[in-house]
């Protein structure tokens, strides 16, 4: 008899538990829509990329390793990377080495991308057909991983860097990963 | 008649398709795997339809990829395997079967078994407590209350 009241309140506590927890993930802003990386933990995937024409060397995965590091997939046409490119001139003010992935674009575009708001990247690769991108596994532009001095993905975000997740995320992630 | 040329109409109409055919493999066997493949990967842009589906961006590169693959002399799992491996579990349609997913395969039919098993426990109980006889006293009181509401 006890059981017929017992039960039901049993069966809310759980569901209201469950909601409860989504709900505060998504108060502290977390995006749930957002799909975990499949590199997290794995070496950054092998990749040979051009220059944005008669722009700097180009990209390779080579170059990632020695010194925690961000990689960056943007692209001229994307209004998000253009919003958090001020936060990326920041880092890279600081001594984050930062990598792009030049995703997409013309290299015209591209260009004049950075010569109006600046070029914040110590290397940046052209993608010209996303197949780099895609061994990334991007899927929203733009996104940022934080790479180790290994060359391991420790971290991947999606979408444009706010303020916050920058000095919540990023740059306690590459401090730990400094020491 | 235009009931009849409407119906003739939807009979041969097809399901759109976002594949252009420039994507298309010439190896019509090819083609067909990759078809089977592209419906069981997920487009992330997009995120409820399959790549075969979608017209976004990344579905398309998604199924040249796989085409990419196929012609190469994958099986049909390792092309599946090779997007995985970056994408991640997720851009399958149908999860695999594993500690982290084992709730969300398992959760509809425990909840289904449960509610059949509460209601057995219902239809056995109401079975086994027969209404007990109203008394005089009881009795007295109804018809009284009937005269009364007259």
């Amino acid at each position: 008899m006890r059981l017929r009241f017992v039960v039901p309140i049993l069966l809310f506590a759980a569901l209201a538990a469950v909601l409860g927890f989504y709900l505060r993930e998504i108060g502290r802003g977390k995006d749930v829509s957002v799909v975990p990386s499949a590199l997290i933990g794995k070496p950054a995937p092998a990749f040979n990329l051009p220059p944005i024409e008669g722009n700097g060397t180009g990209l390779s995965s080579a170059d990632l390793a020695g010194k925690p590091s961000l990689v960056n997939v943007f692209a001229s046409w994307c209004p998000p990377c253009r919003a958090e490119h001020p936060l990326l001139a920041q880092l890279a003010q600081s001594g984050v080495p930062i990598y792009g992935i030049n995703f997409k674009d013309k290299p015209a575009d591209a260009k004049a991308f950075l010569a109006e708001l600046g070029d914040p990247y110590a290397k940046i690769g052209a993608d010209r057909d996303g197949r780099v991108a895609l061994e990334w596994g991007v899927y929203g532009y733009p996104e940022t991983f934080v790479i180790d001095r290994a060359g391991i993905v420790r971290y991947r975000h999606v979408g444009p860097l706010m303020a916050y997740d920058v000095e919540r995320t990023i740059r306690p992630l590459l401090a730990q990963l400094a020491k | 008649m235009k009931r009849a040329v409407l119906a003739l109409l939807l009979l041969v109409a097809t399901q759109a398709q976002a594949l252009e055919p420039s994507e298309r493999l010439a190896d019509p066997a090819l083609e067909a795997r990759a078809r089977d493949i592209s419906r069981e990967l997920r487009c992330l842009v997009c995120q409820n339809q399959s790549i075969d589906d979608s017209n976004a961006d990344l579905a398309r590169d998604l199924r040249r990829v796989v085409r990419e693959r196929l012609s190469a002399g994958d099986s049909d799992q390792a092309a599946i395997g090779y997007v995985t491996a970056r994408y991640g579990d997720f851009v399958l349609l149908t999860p695999p079967f594993k500690a982290a997913t084992w709730a969300l395969w398992l959760g509809p039919p425990a909840v289904l078994i449960a509610g059949f098993i509460a209601w057995l426990m219902f239809l056995r109980r109401r079975g086994a407590a027969p209404e007990t006889p109203l008394s005089d006293e009881e009795r007295r009181r109804v018809a009284s209350l009937l005269d009364q509401s007259k």
